[in-house]
Formats: C-alpha cells, sequence, structure tokens
C-alpha cells in the first residue's frame, strides 16, 4: 500500500510517499494528483519510503512531470530509494526528469 | 490471460524441469563425468526455471537459481571438473528448488528461506572461488568442452546497417498491467540474456491525468540489445505477452528496409522515431537520411504496398538468414524441442471427451441394431463404416490419456540411490518396460505403494555385502522395475535378488495371529500372500522379518481401489519378486458378449482365450465343475447357478464354455450364446450393487437393456481357488 503525506510551505507543496507505488496503488495516487495540481505549483515528492515502483507507478511521474511543466509549474523528485533509481536507470528516465541523484558507492 | 493460470504452468513446468534435471545428475553420477549434453541439460533447467522464476518476480527462486546456475556454467566451460561431491551438491540444489517451488504453490515464499539454503549456497560459492583460485594459480588450459550454443544470425551483408546489436520495439497493450505483467520485468529479464545497451522510453502515448486510467499501460520502449542469443531465445522473453503487446525484434545488421518499415508500421511519428533509433545507436545519422529518402521515394511513387505483402515479407525474412546458419548439431536440437512440445489440457476435458465418446459407442450400437432389424444393406454398411470410425477416435481419445510409466519409474532412481545410502548397502536399479503405457489417473495413484515396495525390498529384501559375499552372490544388489502388457491388463514388477521370504517363518507367524488353522494345507503361493493380510504385520514382529509386511496391507488396499491385484513369488536366498496386475484403462473396453437365458454378460475381451463348445459327454462331467480341455483340468464357473438366471421359454439349449485367463490361471464360463465383440462403455454399478461379487459394472445395449460386465479376476480366482462361494 501507499501512504501519502502532504505538506505545503513556502509554496511547495512536498509528498512524502511511504510503501509501493505500484498498479494497486496507482487510481488513488492518480486522485490524490488530480486535487493537488494547479497551474504554477511546485510540486516535490519525497521517495525515500517507496519500495517498489512498477510501469503504472512510472508513468503516474511522467504525466505529473509533463503536466506540470505545461502549466507553468514544476516536478522535483528527491530522496530516490534504490528501487526507484533501479527502475529510472532501467527505462533511462532519470534524464528525463533531471533530478540529481545519489548514486551510492559501490 | 490469467496470472495465476500462468504461474500454475510455471509450477508445473518446473516440476517438470526438476525432474529432468535430476534425472540428468544421477545419469552423471553414474557415469562419473559429465558428457557435455547432459551438462548443458541440467544448465538449461536451471536457466529455465530462473528465468520464468524472474517473470513472476520470484526473487528467492531467482537469487539461489542464479548461484546454482553460476556452478553449472563454470562446469559446462570445463572450468571446474565433475566429482561425486559436485554431484551430491547439484541434487541437494535440485531439492531445495523443488521446495521453494513448493513454496511458490503454497503462496508462502515471504517467509525466510530455511536454513538449508545458506549452507548450500555457501556449498555452491566454495566451487566457485576454488575454480577462481585454481585459475590464478595454475591455469592450464583445460579442454573445453564444446558449448552447444544457438548460432547467432549472420548478416545477409548489401543493404544492412552498421550495428551489431538487435534492436526491439516493444509497444504494450493497455491491459497488460492489469493482467498482472509488468512490462519493467521483462526488460529486466531481458538483460539476462545479455546487455541492455540502451532504452528508450516513449511516452508519447500517456494522456492527460484527467483523462488517463492509471491502471492501463501508456508507455512503448526502444531498445538496443547485445546478445548471443538466436531470435528464439530473444522471442522467448516476451512468450507471456505476446499476445498482449506489439513486439518488433530485429536482428543485427537487418537490411535498411526492415527498419523502414519498423518505423512505418509503429504509431508514434516517423522522423521521431527515426531520431529515436538514432540515439539507440541502432542507425547512424546517415542511416536515416538515407531511409527517410528511400521511403519518400516510394510513396511518391505511388507504391502504397498492401499490409498483406508486407506481412508476408515480414516473416519471411528472417528464414534465409535463420536457415543458413543452421548446423546440422543444431537441426537434431530442433527435433528434440519438438519431440517435447505438449499441449496442456485440463484433465476434465479429456474426461468429458472420453464421457461423450462413450455415449456415441452406445448410440451408434443402437443405430446399427435399427438398421439390422430394418434390413436395409446400405443403411447397415453406413452404420458398420461409421462403427469402424467410432471405434478409431474411441481408441484415439482413450490413447490421450495414456502416458508411459518409464517416468514414474524413473523417479525411483534417486529413492534408490537415497535409501541405498541411508542403509549402507551398494544397490542398483534396473528400469525395463518404460515405455509401456497406462491410464494418466493410474501412474498417479500408483506412485506411493511402489515406493512403499520398493523400499522394502531394499530394506529387507536386499542383504548386508558381507552376508552377500558368504552367499556368492554380487555385492552389489538389484532392484529390477519391470512393466508389460499381459491380456488387457499392466502389469508392473519389483523384483530384488535378496534374501527371499522365509516360509515357516510365515507359517508360524500366521498360525500364532490365528489368520489360518493348523493343519491347513497351503500352497507357497498363498502363504506368500498372507503378508499381505492386514493382522499379519505389527510393530512387534520377529526381527528378521520385521517390515517385510509393515504396511502391506495398505498397499494391498491400494491397489484394490485400482480395481487391481498384487501377488508375490520368492525363493529363499534367491530374491522376491512382488507382481501387481491393473487394469489398462477404467473407461471404455472391447468386450465379448455373451448370453445366459435372457441376461446378457459381457466379459472383457482381453481376458478371452478360446471358445469351446460343451458337447454331450463333457456335459456330464461338468457338473463336477471340471472340464478336461486338452489334457488340462478347467474349473468351471456356471453363470446361470452363479447368478441365478432367469430362464427364457424353449428348447433344449445348446452350451458354451468362454475359457477365460488371468494372470496365469484360467477357469471356462459356461454360458449359453456367444454374441461376439462389442465395444463396452463401462458404467459404474449403482450403491445398491456394491456388495454383489462377480460384477464389475454394467453397460448399455444397442437394445437399450443392460448387460453386466463380469469382474473375470475374482470369478477366476474363485474357481480355481479355496475361497468361499459366492453370493450374487
Amino acid at each position: 500500500m501507499l501512504s501519502v503525506d502532504t505538506e505545503t510551505k513556502d509554496g511547495v507543496t512536498r509528498l512524502h510517499l511511504k510503501g509501493d507505488l505500484t498498479i494497486y496503488s496507482a487510481a488513488a495516487f492518480r486522485e490524490t494528483l488530480l486535487e493537488l495540481l494547479v497551474p504554477g505549483l511546485t510540486l516535490e515528492m519525497d521517495l525515500g519510503g517507496v519500495n517498489e515502483l512498477d510501469t503504472a507507478g512510472a508513468q503516474l511521474l511522467l504525466v505529473a512531470k509533463r503536466e506540470l511543466a505545461a502549466r507553468e509549474g514544476q516536478l522535483k523528485l528527491h530522496n530516490h530509494s534504490p528501487a526507484v533509481i533501479e527502475v529510472l536507470d532501467l527505462l533511462n528516465l532519470a534524464g528525463h526528469f533531471g533530478d540529481p541523484l545519489l548514486i551510492e558507492a559501490h | 490471460m490469467n496470472l495465476d493460470q500462468a504461474l500454475i504452468t510455471f509450477i508445473a513446468e518446473s516440476r517438470e524441469l526438476l525432474e529432468d534435471m535430476e534425472a540428468a545428475l544421477l545419469r552423471m553420477e553414474g557415469q562419473g563425468e559429465g558428457d557435455p549434453e547432459t551438462v548443458n541439460a541440467v544448465f538449461r533447467a536451471a536457466h529455465t526455471i530462473k528465468g520464468s522464476a524472474g517473470l513472476f518476480g520470484l526473487d528467492a527462486v531467482v537469487a539461489f537459481t542464479h548461484v546454482f546456475e553460476n556452478v553449472l556454467d563454470a562446469l559446462r566451460d570445463g572450468r571446474l571438473a565433475f566429482g561425486g561431491e559436485l554431484a551430491a551438491l547439484f541434487l541437494e540444489c535440485g531439492d531445495h528448488l523443488q521446495g521453494l517451488i513448493l513454496r511458490v504453490e503454497a503462496g508462502e515464499l515471504d517467509a525466510p528461506p530455511p536454513p538449508v539454503e545458506a549452507e548450500l549456497l555457501k556449498r555452491l560459492r566454495a566451487f566457485l572461488a576454488d575454480e577462481g583460485s585454481k585459475k590464478a594459480e595454475t591455469a592450464p588450459p583445460k579442454t573445453q568442452l564444446p558449448r552447444e550454443k544457438e548460432a547467432s544470425v549472420r548478416p545477409l551483408g548489401g543493404n544492412g546497417v552498421q550495428t551489431d546489436h538487435w534492436h526491439i520495439s516493444l509497444r504494450f497493450s493497455p491491459d497488460v498491467l492489469r493482467h498482472g505483467m509488468d512490462p519493467l520485468s521483462f526488460i529486466r529479464y531481458l538483460g539476462t540474456l545479455g546487455q541492455v545497451l540502451h532504452v528508450q522510453t516513449l511516452s508519447d502515448a500517456l494522456p492527460a491525468l484527467t483523462e488517463m486510467d492509471a491502471e492501463s499501460c501508456y508507455l512503448g520502449f526502444e531498445i538496443a540489445f547485445a546478445s548471443e542469443a538466436s531470435k528464439a531465445e530473444i522471442e522467448g522473453v516476451f512468450e507471456f505477452v505476446r499476445d498482449s503487446a506489439d513486439i518488433h525484434i530485429l536482428p543485427p545488421n537487418s537490411q535498411i528496409e526492415e527498419y523502414i518499415r519498423l518505423i512505418h508500421e509503429l504509431p508514434e511519428d516517423d522522423l521521431k522515431l527515426g531520431e529515436i533509433l538514432v540515439r539507440c545507436g541502432t542507425l547512424t545519422d546517415s542511416e536515416l537520411t538515407r531511409a527517410l529518402a528511400d521511403q519518400r521515394a516510394g510513396e511518391e511513387a505511388g507504391a502504397a504496398r498492401p499490409l498483406g505483402e508486407i506481412l508476408v515479407e515480414s516473416q519471411s525474412v528472417q528464414a534465409p538468414v535463420v536457415d543458413a546458419a543452421l548446423d546440422k548439431q543444431q537441426q537434431i536440437k530442433t527435433q528434440k524441442q519438438q519431440e517435447t512440445r505438449f499441449i496442456r489440457v485440463d484433465a476434465d476435458r479429456l474426461g468429458q471427451l472420453i464421457n461423450l465418446i462413450g455415449e456415441l459407442v452406445i448410440t451408434n450400437a443402437s443405430a446399427q441394431l435399427q438398421a439390422q432389424r430394418a434390413g436395409l444393406s446400405d443403411l447397415i454398411e453406413a452404420t458398420s463404416s461409421m462403427a469402424r470410425l467410432v471405434e478409431e477416435v474411441r481408441d484415439s481419445a482413450l490413447s490421450l490419456r495414456m502416458v508411459q510409466i518409464g517416468a514414474t519409474f524413473s523417479k525411483f532412481q534417486r529413492v534408490v540411490r537415497d535409501v541405498s545410502r541411508e542403509l549402507g548397502k551398494d544397490i542398483e536399479l534396473i528400469i525395463t518396460g518404460g515405455d509401456t503405457e497406462l491410464d494418466k489417473t493410474v501412474v498417479e495413484r500408483i506412485g506411493d505403494p511402489l515406493t512403499h515396495l520398493v523400499r522394502n525390498s531394499m530394506d529387507h529384501g536386499i542383504e548386508s555385502a558381507e552376508v552377500r559375499r558368504a552367499r556368492g552372490k554380487p555385492a552389489t544388489g538389484r532392484v529390477i522395475l519391470n512393466a508389460y502388457h499381459d491380456s488387457g491388463s499392466i502389469v508392473i514388477e519389483i523384483s530384488d535378488d535378496g534374501g527371499g521370504l522365509n516360509r515357516e517363518r510365515i507359517l508360524k507367524k500366521a498360525l500364532e495371529r490365528g489368520l489360518i488353522e493348523p493343519g491347513h494345507n497351503l500352497s507357497d503361493r498363498e502363504i506368500y500372500q498372507l503378508i499381505f493380510e492386514p493382522g499379519f504385520s505389527t510393530v512387534d514382529q520377529v526381527t528378521n522379518l520385521s517390515g517385510r509386511g509393515v504396511g502391506m496391507d495398505v498397499v494391498r488396499r491400494n491397489i484394490n481401489e485400482l480395481r487391481g491385484s498384487i501377488e508375490l513369488d520368492s525363493e529363499e536366498g534367491k530374491g522376491t519378486t512382488i507382481r501387481i496386475r491393473l487394469p489398462l484403462t477404467l473407461a471404455i473396453i472391447d468386450g465379448f458378449l455373451v448370453g445366459v437365458g435372457a441376461s446378457s454378460y459381457v466379459v472383457p475381451l482381453d481376458m478371452v482365450k478360446e471358445c469351446v463348445e460343451l458337447r454331450g459327454e463333457d456335459m456330464a462331467k461338468s457338473t463336477k465343475g471340471y472340464l478336461n480341455l486338452r489334457g488340462e483340468v478347467l474349473p468351471l464357473v456356471r453363470l446361470r447357478e452363479l447368478f441365478d438366471t432367469r430362464e427364457t421359454a424353449g428348447g433344449p439349449r445348446r452350451e458354451n464354455v468362454v475359457v477365460v485367463g488371468y494372470g496365469d490361471m484360467k477357469a471356462g464360463l459356461v454360458v449359453d450364446a456367444l454374441h461376439g465383440e462389442y465395444q463396452t462403455v463401462i458404467k459404474p454399478l449403482g450403491p445398491l450393487f456394491s456388495g454383489a461379487r462377480g460384477i464389475g459394472g454394467s453397460t448399455i445395449l444397442g437394445t437399450g437393456d443392460v448387460a453386466l460386465i463380469l469382474d473375470v479376476p475374482l470369478l477366476v480366482r474363485v474357481a480355481s481357488s479355496h475361497e468361499p462361494a459366492l453370493t450374487a
């Protein structure tokens, strides 16, 4: 399951995601996004608690990024969990999102 | 496609693979060396399980199999030498995998791995480390095992592009996520076959958030992939999504036209796709320019080709390339794969088919009868040729359920290996008649009794090596499993060359237990049969006989439930043979129809040896219950008396004897009329008749009358032994 904590500070909305961002939680997360997205919004997502990310989750992040960019807002992803990094790597999307990634030293 | 179903398929397939793997490992252990083909077979089994497990996200299975596979790979490449220790370890790994698959089935995969896993992994890694250090120290060029590899695709030359990697385009159908499949797992799995050089994720199809269905898949992927794998192997990755995805796989150095076609067929804008291909490194800039120019030229010329033509071409494109690359070994391999290509069918569906064919047989018999009554020769001819066809359909439908017993037998290689280690005896298993076929349902239920009997033979039949040597026998004991067909039944024999049964001890025991009265004159066979009696086997038995009877009554009950019988031959000091006799099939049989008075009976045709007429002088003797058949005493069973049959009005009747055989016993059934062969659909008798002995079932005749099917084994036994008379 996915739990989303929302906090707004200094005109920036922060989402703390915890759990699985997968097909099972995708519909609910889409509702959450729909409520939040207003033109000019700066949305920060803390992905540190995401245990699992699948195609359904990844496409929601892609849509959010695109919608916000189209309405003069922006989406920032940070604190990527290993699961998120793995998927962004696999799909070669890290560059697309353009957020700095913390790469663990091996 | 339903994920649960796919998972069930995965479980079933993994089981089969593990069984094959075990057989291969035992073969290797037996030979003391791993021939390349067998090692390869084991490796492939592990590899396939890992791959499929990856698709289902069964990480526990993947993680363990991965290490296992590494060691196998080292062995395959000749980096590791095969030895007994390795074989034993591999067998344990196989067992552990089987355990993991069981947990998948039970849905308990999240449970922590059993402690044995860590230990196995340690031992596996030790081999890998060994191999590493050995290489560093001496590094002698070991003989490289010829590695069977699928031929890679060779370029045709000419108008090919520069790149030497595969290009894969994936467009998933919107439903793919809802079907429980995650496109990401396929890309991950692809990585196990080679190197994913570049992935371009296409999100153009993503609608606005307001219109989007979060559970549909909108993404597409363009993948550059470097691998030595064959096209079939790469296609295999996408096996599970083939129906819900648009997949294009272009081999390295494909003709530029194929890329054009790809660009053309994909939904995205041509120019953009072209750029993506360039970004993937699949096409160079100049190749793209040329391609697009070619394409425009084609359009201007108005050469809009029909879709069908394109499809045909795209199918045939791969053919010359692949053909050229196939060498002889490859062809042999393909043949092998074809041999093991099966369709999985629900057993219930087969059962339903056989039921329907049963009804067809009955209806056809009725049609034939009507035709004969009407006396229309054309109609008679038509119905009889139909009867022939129905018979063929019946046979092929029944044969669908037949499986060779060999697979069941070979499982015992492992049992024998393990038990002989446990007991510290040197015992080999010899299998003959493995290609004998019998009904699947029977095969499934024979496993447990067989295991019991084989263990018993090893434990109590075969003596210790010292005793064997003292008796002048080879030190290695022998257990033989054999199967063959005999008059409509299948016979399974379990023999050992051990000590045999002690007749006197059994007699004494039986007297003590009150199973027999003193003074009874019993044949050897009857005495040995006593060990199947429930009262015979108890824990507090005489020690050197112990176990020989433990649970034997349960074995006999299991066999009886299958309408079979069990008997035992033994010679003291030489060995024991246990013979299980089972009916071949449980549904439709070829019968022999006979009449007694107004009633009809069916005798299974396979058990009919011959028919003789009962003449005057024999008639008198036959009342005593015996007949002289060419100098042999043939016990008779008078069906008229046995079943108290209603008489038809009429003059003197002529009597015939149907000689039936079961095992090595014979008996004669005295009947009035012989009606000849008859296709018999076995219908079970109602519970009301459950107490009736001598009857095995019933069938419906073409006239609509009911005929009873005789339980020949029982009748023969009764006629030729001292069993109490029947009460029908």
